[in-house]
């Protein structure tokens, strides 16, 4: 399926070969003597859809940080409608028709959705600020691009796609020229991420151009024109996409062949070791969102969660570790009752668990790489003696963890998480949590971010806990990732189990129409 | 290669610039006052270096500064900042007093009796203010500032009254000799100050304890993690109430050792307050300066206690003592801007380095 080659937008294309839009010239960026850009190319044409297509850490954020002027060019050109121009600064940028949606949120997490896309662009009434026609003008611009949000909840309390959305209306907003999209789609549901094809074809239709950075080599050759290649900070090449398929590009970018289908050999599950009983809970706003769920996992086995996002996944998981207290229910690990207990209990009674939300809840940001993978075992013997560090010991680790899950730049052990490129912060948890090797494994939105060549590491990481005869919950919204690594597929849906497939049996369509609230005997 | 230091990167040079453009302001001040800058800043150097006793004077003024200015920077790493310090240095004072005034202990042992009291003090002080803000939500803040006036109040109140007053004058008796922290007769004769005592030693200990706790242990990891993320931190199992607790009761102890090692070496009283001290409020001034690095605070401490006790010569000249406040409050001022100038800098200087790179690469 991977292979099919798809030209449904492509072959629409709205390019205007004859007009350059943004033309970046021989760009290098360095952090020191580290070149995270070395002499790169970039040409977009105006209504053409450009993808960026490299490894982790290959330097796309950087480069267009460059160009959102986020960060100055160590040498090299950058080209505005014809015009060469110097980006000091994203209000610059912004006036040049530049806009960009970061690879991380940049919401202010106590505002509100309105008050977010409006910030420092208000609509003035006099002296106030008047949110009222700010929230008209977002619901219409909502409404016509299919991005919904709600205008006055708090972005804390919103989930990580209704984040993503914003963050696009933000763009939206200012009515932006050139888009950026860093990553649009890692945490969008299948579902959006069509309605987000849809915007950008809409977009391009208007003349507009669009960067598109993705992992998802389905994306690229569904929806954009050209892609242009990046391997460890060099320019490869600039593809025509209509003329290759995902395998030409995943080797492109990786320089290996990769192998999308991971390898799992039959094993027989154990007793079971996550066993939820009868879950009730309510969300911030007071509304029931589980709904009386009942969910096992057993040892030696992959449970994949499929659902649409806001039906409770993400809930769930808080309250299986911790985050969230639930109202009322059962839940054990191995028998023993976790119940709303404080995060540390739940973890030593055997749960560990790779965060939604990396930034916010997986990594201390401003906390070198080699402190972060020590967050739950600072306090074991293996790290500390009397209450003092083991520093040596923690390097020793930190180095190890590095080298075994490929996390980039090597040496990086004294790097702040921040200065890591997306990816690889996502390996420093996935490091961590699968180095924990507790009873059960939660997995939500695992490969969020990652590379091709990434993804199959990290699905290697998954089977084997598996293998060993751990339980491992996978929480995912790419259906691909849960149909090829679950054993056991369940489908949640208004914060109830409403569906269960065998994962060899599965098949996209059925599981669509479960997760859209059918009945299984109905299919 | 290594990679070349780039001086803007630091914070040293951010705030000595800081310092300086605090003495410029001063000396404007001064000289619209009709006050010549030079002889006023001369008297405040003579002040200070003028002579060995000045110095040690200057190190006795800076101990309980140094401690008050720690419990700040301390507050400061788990993202609390605690404007208590001023109350807590108080009961601190009053704790150690009492313990002096009322209880019989030999030498050396009394002085560290009266500081354990001072501590504890302190840290229930601080403490209660934590257990507030984690059982009740109640914003730090505000119930700092309550308990600083708690405290005034208290002092007051204890200082007049009848078992511990002293006859002539509107404080405390002076604590038994016993209690004292002061150093011994040869040294009041060696330094010319007779005051001299064990303050400044303590607070440099604290100092040295508070970094290595803070970079060196789990606690430290703990208190860091949660002061930088506590979402991260609670998900990885750190109970941010308990860290809060400990920070804030470590933070309240700090600040209630300042006012032991300030009554019992410097006073070895408490007098009646006509408004708050600020040893603790400077405490701010003093972590700031240091850039709430407790290392750091030894420095900025000694810079505050010299700056407090050269400043009472000014009046020697005419010139007005508060004119060290305002040197303070401008460096304060252009501290709190430095990290806005530190971000120009580094990029203006990142910039120019790559124009001469890409001149050469041409
Ligand atoms: N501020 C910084 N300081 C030092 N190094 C940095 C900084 N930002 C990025 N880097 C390094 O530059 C390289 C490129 O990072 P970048 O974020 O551009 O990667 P990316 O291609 O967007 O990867 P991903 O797909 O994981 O998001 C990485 O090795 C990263 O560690
Ligand atoms: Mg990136």
């Amino acid at each position: 399926m991977l292979c099919r080659k798809e030209t449904t937008v492509g072959n629409a294309s709205n390019v205007d070969m004859n007009e350059v839009a943004i033309q970046m010239k021989n760009i290098v960026k360095k952090f020191g003597n580290f070149v995270a850009n070395d002499h790169i190319n970039l040409t977009i044409h105006k209504g053409e859809v450009h993808a960026i297509l490299g490894e982790n850490g290959a330097g796309k954020s950087t480069l267009m940080n460059v160009l959102y002027g986020i960060y100055q060019p160590t040498s090299g050109s950058i080209e505005i409608d014809g015009k060469e121009v110097v980006i000091e600064g994203p209000e610059k940028a912004i006036e040049l028709g530049i806009g960009m949606v970061h690879q991380h949120f940049m919401l202010v997490q106590p505002f509100t959705v309105t008050e977010n896309i409006i910030l420092g662009d208000e609509p003035r009434k006099g002296l106030v600020v008047d949110k009222e026609s700010a929230k008209k003008k977002i619901m219409e611009l909502s409404e016509k691009y299919g991005l919904m949000v709600d205008p006055d909840a708090k972005i804390e309390d919103i989930s990580v796609g209704m984040q993503q959305r914003v963050e696009i209306l933000k763009v939206l907003y200012r009515g932006a020229k050139h888009l950026i999209l860093d990553e649009p789609t890692s945490s969008l549901t299948p579902q959006e991420i069509s309605e987000l094809m849809e915007i950008i074809k809409n977009l391009t239709n208007d003349g507009k151009s669009v960067i598109l950075i993705t992992h998802k080599l389905k994306e690229i050759t569904e929806a954009a024109d050209f892609c242009t290649i990046i391997r460890q900070g060099k320019y490869i090449d600039t593809v025509k996409v209509d003329e290759v398929d995902e395998n030409a590009l995943a080797s492109m970018m990786v320089g290996r062949n990769v192998e999308f289908k991971v390898e799992k050999k039959d094993i027989k599950p154990g007793k079971v070791a996550l066993d939820v009983k009868n879950l009730h809970a309510k969300d911030y706003r007071g509304v029931e969102i589980l709904n009386g769920l009942n969910l096992q996992v057993r040892e030696g086995e992959i449970v994949g969660l499929a659902g649409v996002d806001g039906n409770g996944q993400s809930e769930l998981v808080e309250i299986l570790t911790g985050l969230m207290k639930a109202e009322s229910g059962e839940i054990t690990i191995e028998g023993v009752d976790i119940f709303n207990k404080s995060p540390k209990e739940i973890f030593d009674t055997g749960v560990s668990s790779i965060p939604e939300d990396r930034q916010k809840h997986g990594l201390v940001m401003d906390y070198t790489v080699s402190e972060n993978l020590i967050l739950q075992n600072f306090g074991t013997e293996k790290f500390s003696k009397h209450g003092i560090l083991k520093k040596s010991a923690m390097k020793k680790f930190a180095d190890e963890m590095i080298e075994k899950f490929d996390i980039r730049p090597r040496g990086c052990e004294t790097r702040l998480a921040k200065q890591l490129s997306g990816g690889n912060q996502q390996k420093v948890i996935i490091a961590r949590e699968v180095t924990n090797d507790k009873e059960l494994l939660i997995a939500m939105n695992p490969t969020r971010g990652l590379d091709v060549g990434a993804i199959e590491f990290v699905h290697k990481y998954l089977v084997e806990q598996r293998n060993k005869g751990r339980a491992v919950l996978l929480v995912s919204f790419e259906l691909d990732e849960i149909m090829s690594l679950s054993d056991q597929i369940q489908v949640i849906f208004e914060g109830q189990i409403t569906g269960s497939v065998k994962g060899s049996e599965a098949d996209e369509n059925e599981l669509g129409f479960l997760m859209a609230g059918g009945k299984k005997d109905e299919a | 290669m290594k990679r070349k230091f780039n001086i803007w990167e630091g914070n040293f040079i951010y705030t000595l610039l800081a310092i300086v453009i605090g003495f410029v302001v001063g000396a404007i001040l001064l000289s619209v006052a009709g006050i010549d800058p030079s002889v006023a800043y001369g008297s405040l150097y003579e002040g200070i270096f003028g002579d060995k006793k000045y110095i040690v004077y200057s190190m006795v003024y800076a101990a309980p500064y140094i401690l008050t200015g720690l419990s700040v920077a301390f507050s400061f790493k788990t993202g609390v900042f605690n404007i208590g310090a001023e109350g807590q240095f108080v009961v601190g004072s009053l704790a150690a007093v009492l313990v002096g005034l009322f209880v019989d202990l030999p030498p050396v042992i009394h002085p560290i009796v009266c500081m354990l009291a001072a501590a504890v003090a302190g840290a229930i002080w601080g403490g209660v203010v934590g257990l507030m803000k984690i059982k009740r939500g109640i914003n730090e803040v505000l119930s700092y500032i309550m308990f600083n006036w708690i405290a005034y109040y208290l002092s007051n109140y204890i200082v007049i009254s009848k078992s511990v007053k002293d006859e002539s004058v509107e404080a405390t008796r002076l604590v038994k000799d016993s209690a004292r922290t002061l150093m011994s007769d040869k040294m009041v004769i060696a330094t010319g100050c007779p005051t001299v005592n064990w303050g400044f030693v303590i607070a440099t200990v604290c100092a040295i304890a508070l970094w290595f706790i803070i970079t060196k242990t789990t606690l430290g990891y703990q208190l860091r993690a949660v002061g930088l993320s506590k979402t991260a931190s609670e998900y990885g199992g750190i109970s941010s109430s308990k860290i809060f607790m400990s920070s804030m009761a470590i933070s309240g102890m700090l600040a209630g050792l300042g006012g032991a090692v300030h009554t019992l070496g410097m006073t070895g009283r408490i007098s009646q307050f006509a408004g708050q001290e600020s040893f603790g409020f400077d405490g701010i001034t003093v972590a700031l300066i240091a850039g709430s690095n407790p290392i750091g605070c030894i420095f900025s401490g000694l810079f505050y206690g010299a700056m407090k006790y050269g400043g009472n010569k000014l009046t020697l000249v005419n010139a007005p003592k508060e004119v060290v406040n305002i040197i303070m409050g401008t460096i304060i001022f252009f501290i709190a801007i430095a990290l806005l100038f530190k971000r120009i800098m580094v990029s203006v200087s990142e910039k120019k380095n790559s124009d001469v790179k890409s001149a050469k690469e041409d």
